[in-house]
């Protein structure tokens, strides 16, 4: 969970929350097709909206960091390519003992940091421990506390025991950047192992990276990277308009894509989300602890009207947390579908027939107000009066996701495979359905993905059913560049953009 | 002279540490908790106590005081919470966006006021005298963002002569695509602040004109060219020169909205990622300098209008000649 994509500022408070479970979902493929020659020397400008708040993954650098570092300047032992695939990235192999507790990694052969120290299985324990850290900010952290040891037999070798199986422990290992153990000041300055190394941040404007001619893998397909920061949407788009930028990692509105569409200067990218909006009731709290209340108001509200009205002709409907990418997807839209004669009976057994109020905590930024309005319309044709209260982020995390003090909620959800937090009761909506929170509990340890979808399968049906919250909708991934780019991301999962494979024609 | 001086010296020390006062209490009165933007979301108690306790913000409030004043004291602006970058070299590094933006607006718009709010005045009775009246009237009520988008449309989007925004990476060491990356922001800033420099200039010349002393002047015999550039400017220019110090003062930190429109890293968009991450020591800081900033822009005005009017060195210094 993540508070906000498109947040200018105080996504501090926000940071992702992540629960997963490994195995893959094929999605779309990276960038468009390359074609022609490119020049290896070229310069590629990326116009972004979140800049990083400082250099550290495990010190708050939010998602603007992972965006510009993640597999650009630091690697992992495994990587999570853009259609939602782990592969093996700093691990040459790894092992796995039979009771699933014991992971071997062997580390491969002449990797050096930008520093030019050779990666050891000390640099390994160090950047594990410092995810897991008691001062550790990482959207991690929670996930990779079944480490109970980590041991480094030889420099090439590290030994990984868990207190419990899980079997999301290598794609968690995705997001592990490895560290020079000796590296200071990694808020301002990096050494990683990746195909660039940090140029120059300029803060509030612009960071720069180099290609690092000492990499151990296939060199980047350009010389230079600069992420160019922007706090306004217009102001992002005008640079791309004036070739400022190739390419913006991600349009947060659909305001602007006409002027891309129709110019074959520019190729407007369609790609997988992960973003989630959600109406998330406290399904502890009166009168959402009634599965008929929260099954009526869902049945009330016309999804495909609100997000035709948010977002034209893109993103999708869902019918649960689970987007199309995850492993366990299934369509469940047509459960507590939109018809608002069902909700006005079901309010009716649940002794609601004169309706209810509720108050509507609403974060002060797009896309909420325009869904809490709509809301509020469509709720009163069925009797329920609603009062929307606008708060901060910050007021956000502290009333809602920390003292739990609401009655229902707009957030958007970011990650992928989070459908697992619907297993946590302490979870801030309140979810509490013990045999839910078991299945959770037996995916994550499940000895293979097939019985791990499987379970999942089964949460995804169960909470659906019971409209646990409204899944409103599925944000659109756009990603417009220059038709001269190619080789660049396409889904931005979980805010990553490697940029690599960009190749740029001259 | 040499005691006014002091006078306003003391006075501007005095004013400074009272907003010091003012700032740092104010700033711990907002809701919200630093700590909040360090931990991860679902932190223990334990975590942000011992974020509170990394950054101090867990010691008594006088204490945190005395210790900003501290550090102010040896030049520090102390260190960002959330980057861990020296707030003082960041400020530095914005400044050389700001301060060229600000004065280069100003005095663009001082050039076209001056003139245009004289002859608004002068010539009230004429269609292009009215005309202007009535453009600087409108012009007031101009968004500054509107204008930046529009002049971003026709110069950068249509004509392509000028960046749509941003400044250049390296700041100054490219003077070329620094400037021309300022020239669009500038003549923003500057198109909406001599719509009202050119009302006072005009009201205050309208004054001037109406005068008896100037009608003496001319019934001496003077030109009303020369009437007007002995006795009219110098009493007209003495209003004036307050709003101007008003309206420079305003654009230092006014400049936020011209710098998101044109993706500026200046002053205004530090302290307003400042305050979303309730980053105390990037607000303090920032606010401290523009303070300061804006009480010497004060004391700049005084002293001119002390220089052109000796009627006010009686007056202001309180004392007998």
């Amino acid at each position: 969970m993540s508070l906000k994509k498109t947040s200018l500022y105080g996504t501090a408070t926000a940071a992702t929350l992540v629960l997963t479970v490994t195995a893959c979902g094929g999605s779309g493929a990276g960038g468009s097709a390359g074609s022609g020659a490119y020049d290896k020397n070229a310069t590629v400008s990326i116009g972004s909206l979140y800049e990083p708040q400082n250099l550290d993954n495990t010190a708050g650098g939010g998602q603007g960091v992972t965006e510009a570092l993640n597999g650009n300047v630091y690697e992992g032992l495994f990587k999570l390519t853009d259609d939602g695939k782990v592969e093996k990235l700093l691990a040459k192999d790894y092992k796995v003992s039979g009771d699933g507790l014991t992971y071997t990694f062997t580390l491969r052969d002449g990797v050096k940091f930008h520093s030019g120290k050779e990666l050891t299985s000390q640099d390994v324990k160090y950047s594990l421990q410092k995810v897991i850290a008691d001062d550790s900010q990482s959207a991690r952290k929670s996930n990779l506390e079944v480490i109970k040891d980590i041991a480094t037999p030889d420099p090439r070798t590290v030994k990984v025991t868990l207190s419990q199986k899980s079997i999301s422990f290598v794609y968690n290992l995705s997001y592990v950047w490895i560290i020079d153990s000796q590296a200071k000041n990694l808020k301002t300055t990096e050494d990683g192992t990746g195909p660039y190394k940090l140029d120059k941040w300029t803060r509030g404007s612009a960071l720069g990276l180099d290609r690092f001619a000492g990499y151990w893998g296939d060199a980047a397909k350009n010389k230079e990277v600069v992420f160019h920061y922007y706090k306004d949407a217009t102001a992002l788009n005008n640079a791309l308009l004036t070739n400022a930028v190739d390419v913006v990692t991600s349009e947060q509105s659909p305001d602007a894509l006409d002027q891309f569409k129709n110019n074959q200067n520019y190729k407007v990218n369609d790609g997988n989300s992960t973003t989630k909006l959600l109406l998330a009731f406290n399904d502890k709290a009166k009168p959402f602890t009634d599965v008929k209340v929260r099954q009526a108001v869902s049945a009330a509200i016309d999804d495909k009207k609100l997000l035709e009205s948010v977002w034209g002709g893109y993103g999708k409907l869902i019918g649960s947390m689970v987007p199309p990418t995850d492993p366990w997807y299934e369509d469940l839209t047509k459960v507590n579908a939109y018809d608002p004669a069902r909700a006005k009976q079901l309010l009716a057994e649940a002794g609601y027939a004169k309706g209810f109020a509720f108050t509507l905590d609403t974060p002060n930024y797009d896309p909420h107000p325009t869904a809490a309005t709509f809301i509020k319309s469509q709720l009163a044709k069925v009797g329920i009066t609603v009062t929307i209260n606008t708060i901060t982020p910050d007021e956000w995390y502290t009333k809602v996701y920390k003292n739990h003090d609401f009655s229902a909620t707009l957030q958007e959800h970011v990650n992928d495979r989070d459908l697992v937090w619907y297993g946590n009761p302490d979870f801030y909506w309140g979810y509490d359905n013990k045999q839910v929170t078991q299945w959770v509990q037996q995916a994550e340890e499940a000895s293979g993905t097939a019985e791990q979808t499987a379970l999942l399968k089964k949460v995804n049906e169960k909470t659906a059913e019971d409209a646990a919250s409204d899944w409103l909708y599925l944000y659109p991934q756009i990603v417009v560049a220059s038709s001269k780019l190619s080789g660049y991301p396409l889904n931005g999962l979980n805010s990553q953009f490697y940029a690599y494979d960009i190749e740029k024609k001259g | 002279m040499a005691r006014y001086l002091l006078r306003r010296l003391v006075f501007l020390v005095v004013s400074l540490a009272l907003a010091c006062v003012v700032l740092f209490v104010l700033l711990r009165m907002l809701p919200g908790d630093p700590a909040n933007a360090l931990t991860a979301v679902g932190a223990s108690p334990e975590q942000i106590a011992a974020a509170r306790h990394a950054i101090g913000s867990d010691k008594p409030l006088p204490e945190q005081f005395t210790h900003w004043l501290g550090q102010l004291a040896s030049g520090d602006l102390g260190t960002s919470f959330v980057s861990s970058l020296p707030v003082g070299s960041e400020v530095a590094s914005r400044l050389n966006v700001t301060v060229p933006l600000t004065l280069a607006a100003f005095v663009l718009a001082v050039l076209v006021a001056v003139p245009a709010g004289f002859v608004a005045a002068h010539k009230r009775h004429t269609w292009y005298g009215a005309l202007l009246s009535a453009v600087s009237q409108l012009g007031i009520a101009v968004p500054v963002f509107w204008l930046g988008m529009i002049l971003i449309a026709v110069f950068a989007l249509n004509a392509g002569w000028l960046p749509a925004g941003g400044f250049p990476q390296d700041g100054w060491s490219e003077p070329g695509d620094a400037i021309r990356s300022l020239v669009l922001p500038v003549v923003t800033i500057a198109l909406v602040m001599s719509a009202s420099l050119i009302r006072y200039v005009r009201s205050a010349t309208l004054d001037v004109l109406d005068s008896d002393y100037l009608r003496t002047a001319r019934a001496l015999g003077s030109s009303f060219g020369r009437a007007m550039w002995r006795h009219g400017l110098r009493n007209a220019s003495v209003p004036v020169i307050s709003v101007l110090g008003i309206e420079l003062a305003s654009t230092l930190l006014g400049a936020v909205v011209v710098e998101s429109v044109y993706a500026l890293p200046g002053l205004g968009s530090m302290l307003a990622t400042g305050i979303a991450q309730h980053d105390y020591p990037v607000i303090q800081g920032v606010l401290f300098v523009s303070t300061l900033g804006v009480l010497l822009i004060g004391f700049a005005a005084d002293l001119l209008q002390r220089i052109i009017d000796p009627r006010l060195r009686g007056r202001l210094s309180g004392g007998a000649r």
